[in-house]
């Protein structure tokens, strides 16, 4: 049968129906809904994990215990799981083990770049790289099949281009799980030196062997066609290169790590002219090159940063662009915002107001850093909030500089790697006021469970952790609730935080209103109250805007889009934005 | 057949990924290859979105390049604006001709262009702007803009009428099959 699915959508499919037992992973675009749609298949077990560490560790255990097993993250969630990874390879696995990495070149929704085929040959282990969606259901199959043919853990790896895009997939027959047995092996397990320096070895004679698999894995294939121009590429740049090289020959790999030397060597010699398109790093160049092959168009003429296309590939072939109107310039940007009536807007109005430096962290709560906000001044990764304002006060003790630091992050994440960083801020006697926007979602992914919403990935009901009880036993004595729809409370609870002296959190529990579908009647305003001072544009809703232009521009409020939260009310001094009967 | 290239514009939650879904179910009905992609993640929080919709006998990318787009269906007359350099010469616009602000308009940060229309007239002379909200509402539900669209582009697509209505019928809920039903034909006579 024949379906439209999704890249991400396929690989679930995949899992299902290459007998995958147990999957585990933590929400980032673009790998979400993978595990999404693993859960909607109805009869595979699966779960969101606290943080893609303990995803992967369960996957381990999943595949010791002898059931073929998923794990699903997005690009910088591989360098929380790498720890386990980087030993993972050692141990190698007893059921089949995939861990599926969403990578996003051209930063669509991540804070860098990084290229996971990196992690294929640091921890020496194959990578799979489908180029469309049927590639992608059919490689968690064959992904399975080395796995358990090579005793290795495989990474399947995707970009944003194949996670979300929708192509035509035909399904195969569904093979049966099969649990196989749970065995004590102390050597295979145990990683201790003795252990691991045996393992080392096994796994550089592993990598020799899958080197010779690549030379004749049907997932490497050679189209050839004319040999004036050859094209070395995989992925979703595989598509790009077949739109803009129509004629060219073509080696695509499916298998990008370890690569098929000589399989290269021989494609190399019989075109005139070789090219190497591969998004991000020289990853294949690099190596081809070290191989003495020479390679004429690579990085020297394609971007290292962004996405590939085929426009990219006319232009380092030196082919004139098609002939396409500039885009018209000036015109307003249309950045994503704040849900209307979102809590998160209640808490930012009050810091843009107070100017104090924010820590921010990864969530929603980021867009707290564009205008007219700008009030988060540092986001680096999961957790960080917390744990760089700790350093940022520890320094700012030294310099004798008396202004603490405000951490911002959601309950997702804090759950994820927060509460470490709150932890050791408590350990070391930390001066930070961090706020936790605890609004029982994981909201930025498109609302995920996480340990605080009562509910599991399939939808089971299941124990919530209590978020101040949990900051009281990390050693925080200071811990009081918030409401940010409140702002003159708000900024009385910020000020009163920063004034007191050591690690202080607020926690506000108002529930994500996207998530949880909270609907109120729309604000009202008097236009014969409003001067049209514009106070309460400053908390930049969508459902605010001015009145035609005039004589004198007044507030008025799109009723479709507001939600009645009442922030913009209480930025009024006239009195000229009422709520609607029968509101909260 | 040659690739037939479309775009969908639009703001968050406007039902962009909807609409594009009917037109790559549609396509699958008709026995045609199809690719269909949009970049979300932040989609639903008013943001700009953008989708391709690529159909044929075979399609490799994804992605619709700059001046390739036979027909770009825009829900909101600034995003058609904005994506507009996508058409091909003589390519085809559709377009919503209700405006919503963006944040930073409504942050009173830059101000939206009061010749949004007459700058599009400008650029492309095979433009068609139709008042899809109020088409939604008689239709009996602001929300089906989407559906409206579809409507009004159906005749200009390679795909058979009937199987796009029957793709609509297929994937609305109970209760949205008639209002869908009704906005595909209120976009139609558009």
């Amino acid at each position: 049968m024949k379906k439209i699915i999704s890249g991400n959508e396929a690989i679930a499919l995949g899992f299902g129906d290459a007998g995958g037992v147990f999957a585990s992973g933590y929400p980032g675009t673009p790998s979400t809904e993978t595990l999404e749609e693993v859960a909607r298949l109805g009869d595979v077990y699966c779960e969101w994990a606290a943080n893609e560490k303990v995803a992967l560790e369960s996957v381990i255990g999943g595949s010791i215990a002898g059931g073929r097993a998923l794990s699903t993250m997005k690009h910088v969630g591989v360098n929380v799981a790498a720890d386990a990874l980087l030993t993972l390879t050692y141990t190698g696995v007893n059921a089949g083990l995939i861990l599926m990495v969403a990578d996003d070149p051209g930063m669509h929704s991540s804070q860098n770049e990084q290229d996971s085929r990196n992690y294929a040959r640091f921890a020496k282990v194959p990578m799979l790289d489908p180029a469309d969606s049927q590639e992608a259901y059919d490689m968690v199959r064959a992904g399975f099949e080395i796995s358990e043919q090579f005793d290795t853990p495989l990474l399947l790896r995707t970009t944003t281009r194949i996670s979300h895009a929708k192509g035509v997939v035909v399904q195969r027959e569904k093979v049966a799980p099969q649990i196989g047995e749970w065995v004590k092996d102390v050597p295979k397990y145990v990683m201790l030196p003795n252990f691991g320096k045996l393992k080392h070895v096994a796994v550089e004679a592993r990598l020799l062997k899958l080197q010779e698999f690549a030379e004749t894995t049907p997932l490497n294939r050679v189209e050839m066609a004319d040999t004036e121009l050859g094209i070395i590429t995989s992925g979703v740049s595989y598509q790009h290169v077949r739109e803009a090289c129509p004629n060219a020959s073509i080696l695509k790999l499916g298998l990008v790590h370890p690569l098929p030397e000589r399989k290269i060597r021989e494609f190399a010699g019989n075109v005139k002219r070789l090219m190497i398109v591969e998004e991000m790093d020289a990853i294949f160049e690099e190596q081809i090159r070290a191989m003495g092959i020479e390679v004429e168009i690579g990085k020297n003429k394609l971007p290292l940063c962004g996405e590939i296309n085929a426009d990219l590939i006319r232009a380092a072939l030196g082919e004139a662009p098609t002939a396409v109107t500039a885009p018209v310039e000036g015109l307003p940007q249309r950045p994503p915002v704040f849900c209307p009536s979102c809590a998160h807007r209640g808490l930012f109005t009050i810091l843009s107001k107070l100017k104090t430096f924010v820590s921010g962290d990864i969530g929603c709560y980021t867009l707290g850093a564009l205008p007219p906000m700008n009030a988060m001044h540092s986001v680096i990764d999961m957790g960080a909030s917390i744990s760089a304002a700790h350093g940022m006060a520890k320094v700012n003790a030294i310099a004798g500089r008396d202004e603490k630091p405000v951490a911002v992050i959601g309950d997702s994440t804090f759950f994820h790697s927060g509460m470490t960083g709150l932890m050791s801020m408590a350990f070391n006697g930390g001066n930070a006021l961090v706020i936790i926007m605890d609004n029982r979602t994981t909201g930025m992914t498109g609302g995920q469970e996480n340990p605080g919403t009562g509910r599991t990935l399939q939808g089971n009901p299941t124990r919530q952790v209590e978020m101040v009880p949990l900051v009281k036993a990390l050693g925080i004595d200071n811990v009081f609730e918030l409401n940010a729809y409140d702002l003159e409370a708000t900024e009385a609870a910020i000020k009163k935080g920063l004034e007191t002296p050591g690690p202080y959190v607020l926690i506000d529990r108002n529930p994500c209103v996207l998530r949880y579908r909270i609907k109120k009647p729309a604000i009202s305003v008097d236009p014969e109250k409003c001067t049209g001072c514009r106070a309460c544009l400053k908390v930049a809703c969508m459902a605010l805007g001015l009145t035609a232009s005039g004589e004198k521009q007044k507030v008025r409020v799109d009723p479709n889009v507001c939600n009645g939260c009442g922030i913009c009310t209480q930025m009024c001094k006239f009195d000229a934005m009422y709520e609607l009967e029968g509101e909260k | 057949m040659q690739i037939f290239n479309i775009v969908i514009a639009g703001v968050g939650g406007q039902g962009v990924l909807m609409a594009s879904k009917v037109l790559a179910e549609s396509a699958l009905a008709s026995g045609m290859d199809v690719k269909q992609n949009e970049v979300h993640g932040m989609a639903q929080r008013g943001g700009s979105v953008i989708s391709f919709v690529r159909i044929g006998d075979q399609v490799n990318s994804p992605v619709v390049m700059p001046g390739s787009a036979d027909l770009l269906i825009s829900f909101e007359p600034l995003e058609a604006l904005r994506y507009i350099h996508y058409l091909k010469p003589g390519g085809r616009l559709v377009y919503n001709k209700v405006s919503i602000n963006p944040s930073t308009v409504a942050a009173g940060l830059a101000v939206y262009p009061d010749d949004v229309e007459q700058q599009i007239a400008a650029v492309c002379n095979n433009a068609q702007g139709i008042e899809a909200l109020s088409i939604a509402r008689a239709a009996g539900n602001g929300k089906a803009v989407n559906m409206v669209m579809v409507g009004t582009v159906m005749k200009h697509l390679p795909l058979k009428e009937e199987i796009i209505t029957a793709v609509v019928k297929q994937i609305s809920q109970n209760k949205g099959v008639e209002v869908n039903m009704k906005a595909l034909a209120g976009g139609a006579a558009a």
